[in-house]
């Protein structure tokens, strides 16, 4: 940490030699507790290169062609076909939606919601243990589990919704919005400690000496929130929508538990799932993973540089 | 598995005994190799006896028992163990698919929904039956069972247990209803009527699965038709969905859907909750299978449904979609495939193959589970009799049943017909059968995501 910010500007002509002047500078003891380094961090950089490069590569690789696992004699070469049936079907283009707006309604409503909760926890004068155990408790539970509890309590059958609100026959699950309703509820309630966990940390950032003096500037409580607490945790925020927006979109379980995708709720997530594994037409199913592997990395890079998100933050480095 | 733990922890004692010049090392290796192996060989049970795993579908533990007493009937040697697949079939599919794909040896009896029979035959992931094996396991085997067991001519799967839909009602439902639902010319139109009219719902399997396909296609076949044919053809299959049969069943999926004889959840409602609906207060008609019976009396007697209700259960023919026409009831059950890459697949799987699927066997599994036997001789048992009084109905239904699309690509072929017929209440005869023909044609070319 301390080195990164010593150390002179990297990558031109002068960095260069630096680094070499640095390097004949180097002493045995150095030189060997650098070796020691890459060694200690060879064996995690061989797994990850081994369980993330390896699928992805082998991902671009069969999306070029029109396979699938049970003809194995049937695999042709495609070239870009199966990026074109993607991305030209309105399947495609729909799930996008209906990611799109799980992931706006969630991460939206889960930061207001995680907000007050982190200020609860961060204000709270006593059982603050217990409090933070409680709001955190649902993030705790698979998400599985929460998807069962959650379709068994809108059941029409078995659940106890209905009966509470009065809704006598209505099916949750017989509608396209009804049933995104319940899918965005169980992912509210089961993800927003997470957010709230993040935003806590950017809370306890925000030094007391800067509320104070704004309190004795006369500034309300709102104020206060809005312009000196809200922008001081800038970063903790935006790392916050940031995490969630990749978890969001990537959203599975829920879907896959409540409507299998039914009455146009799939994800992008869950196309892929049923190209990949249920039809195993494992070319076709790979462009899908491709594209939605490249919707990921263009949402962080978006964040990271356009909303300049300090990652650091997040490891309170600063 | 036991047998190679022990192989290689042989071979290692044997390499550290010979690494070492002295003899007590020799010593010490060899006495270390001695316990390692009795150690491993007791946690394996019975030691050397060949183990063959079979992969079978949940059940009431019918299938652990057969296990046993065939494991028992051969004497000791070899034994089976059952290891439960996923409860939705297409999962089970899933699981399965993809270790043979990966030319896993740890499959060597799988008990298979009859419409994967071809894809995996095709595919190479399953032994075929020898000639001479095959005529023992067809023998007195329901026609549609023979059909869904064999693909290119060969017999690729062994008949297990074979099913079939019924049409279930309440009696009282139907007398108050004035309808008789075992009368020749009973139709979907009449049963739907009579239900809207007596404010009693008709229960059928509407969600996006499985069981919604095996609905469809009943009903076209029960009008005279076929969704696809040439399906040895793969992806060049001839489609016929498009038909006045297609037209004549997507009439009857909307008259339902949007009567008031359906079901407020019937695009979610599977075999249980159609179940469910039958014993509730509006319950009145549903198709469904042969387990209903031993369900439903099995819950009356741990009093979770009312103790009347099996009483006021009545059974009577699949409905027919026109009067003139029989119907073509839903054909389905288990068939035993042997792993392509089994150890023991030319030996003792099949042999275990052949105790499981005896005639002695299947009557078993019928009285222990609930499920049908795929030997018509079965059912002119009197214990069969005695215990499953629709048993003579069950057997006639069997035998008239329309398998589903026998196709290597028939998920490809369910899944886009499901995609274009659900909800069923958006179904309409004008365009659904056209534009479901339209897209079965271009999944099965991957021209289109499903």
């Amino acid at each position: 940490m301390t080195a990164v910010e010593t150390a002179p500007p990297a990558g031109g002509p002068a960095g260069r030699a630096g680094r070499r002047a640095r390097a004949a500078e180097m002493s045995d003891r150095g030189r060997a507790e650098r070796r020691l380094g890459l060694l200690l961090s060879a064996p995690a950089v061989i797994v990850m290169l081994v369980v993330t490069a390896y699928p992805l590569f082998n991902a671009l690789y069969l999306s070029l062609f029109s396979y699938r696992i049970t003809a194995p004699d049937d695999r042709r070469f495609v070239w870009f076909g199966n990026y074109v049936t993607a991305l030209t079907d309105g399947l495609f283009w729909q799930d996008v939606f209906t990611t799109f707006v799980v992931t706006a309604i969630t991460v939206g409503v889960e930061l207001v919601i995680g907000f007050a909760l982190a200020m609860v926890m961060h204000r709270a004068l006593f059982a603050r243990r217990t409090l933070r155990t409680a709001i955190l408790l649902p993030y705790g539970i698979v998400t599985v589990i929460s998807g069962f509890a959650w379709l068994y309590a809108f059941d029409l059958q078995s659940g106890f919704v209905n009966a509470w609100l009065g809704l006598g026959d209505y099916d949750w699950f017989g509608g396209r919005w009804s049933s995104l309703f319940v899918i965005i509820l169980s992912e509210i309630w089961k993800t927003t400690p997470f957010v709230s966990l993040l935003l806590l940390a950017g809370l306890a950032q925000v030094s007391n000496d800067l509320d104070e003096a704004a309190t004795v500037d006369g500034a309300t409580a709102w104020q206060r929130l809005w312009r000196v607490t809200i922008p001081n945790m800038k970063a903790a925020i935006m790392v916050a929508v940031l995490f969630r927006t990749l978890d969001a979109w990537r959203i599975f379980d829920n879907v896959f538990v409540m409507t299998s995708g039914q009455n146009q709720t799939e994800t992008l997530s869950f196309l892929t799932y049923r190209q990949t594994i249920t039809r195993t037409a494992i070319g076709l199913g790979d462009a899908v993973g491709v594209l939605l592997f490249l919707s990921v990395l263009l949402i962080a890079v978006v964040f990271i540089k356009g909303f300049r998100v300090d990652l650091s933050q997040v490891r309170g480095d600063r | 598995m036991v047998e190679r733990t022990r192989t290689r922890t042989r071979y290692g004692g044997g390499r550290r005994a010979g690494a070492g010049t002295r003899t007590a090392r020799t010593a010490r290796g060899a006495v270390a190799a001695v316990l390692l192996a009795a150690g491993l060989s007791a946690c394996g049970g019975d030691g050397g006896t060949p183990t063959l795993s079979w992969y079978i579908n949940p059940d009431s533990g019918g299938q652990a028992r057969l296990a046993e007493s065939c494991t028992k009937a051969a004497g000791g040697r070899y034994r089976i163990t059952t290891s439960v697949l996923p409860n939705d079939a297409t999962q089970q599919r899933e699981q399965l698919i993809r270790r043979l794909a990966a030319k896993d040896s740890g499959l060597d009896i799988m008990s298979l929904d009859p419409v994967f029979v071809a894809e995996a035959a095709n595919a190479g992931f399953l032994r075929p039956f020898k000639e001479s094996e095959a005529g023992h396991f067809t023998e007195g085997v329901f026609r549609p069972a023979v059909q869904n067991s064999t693909w290119e001519g060969k017999l690729y799967a062994a008949p297990f247990w074979a099913n079939t839909q019924i049409l279930w009602y309440r009696k009282s439902a139907a007398q108050k209803a004035g309808v008789d639902p075992t009368a020749p010319d009973f139709t979907w139109d009449k049963m739907i009527d009579a239900a809207a009219r007596s404010g009693v719902t008709v229960g059928v399997q509407g969600n996006k699965y499985e069981g919604y396909m095996v609905w469809i296609n009943a009903l076209v076949a029960s009008a005279g038709g076929r969704i696809i044919s040439d399906a040895e053809r793969g992806d060049d299959a001839r489609i016929e969905i498009d038909s006045p049969a297609g037209k004549q069943a997507a009439a009857v999926v909307r008259k339902l859907a949007r009567s008031k004889a359906a079901s407020p959840s019937l695009s979610n409602d599977d075999e249980e909750k159609a179940r469910s609906l039958l014993n509730g207060a509006r319950g009145g008609f549903m198709v469904n299978w042969g387990y209903i019976w031993r369900a439903e009396n099995g819950d009356a007697k741990d009093g979770v449904i009312d103790k009347s209700i099996p009483g006021d259960l009545g059974w009577a023919p699949y409905p027919r979609v026109t009067p003139d026409q029989p119907s073509r009831p839903p054909f389905g059950g288990i068939e035993l495939g042997i792993g392509a890459y089994g150890k023991y697949k030319d030996t003792f799987a099949v042999e275990a193959v052949k105790c499981i699927t005896s005639t002695e066997n299947m009557k078993k599994y019928m009285l222990d589970s609930g499920n049908p036997a795929a030997r018509a001789a079965v059912y002119d048992d009197p214990e069969v009799r005695k215990e499953f009084p629709m048993a003579g109905l069950i057997r006639d239904s069997i035998g008239a049943a329309a398998p589903r699309p026998i196709t290597p690509y028939y998920t490809d072929v369910s899944g886009a017909t499901q995609s274009r017929w659900h909800p069923p209440a958006a179904v309409d005869p004008a365009s659904t059968p056209r534009r479901s023909a339209t897209f079965i044609r271009q999944v099965l070319r991957d021209q289109a995501l499903l």
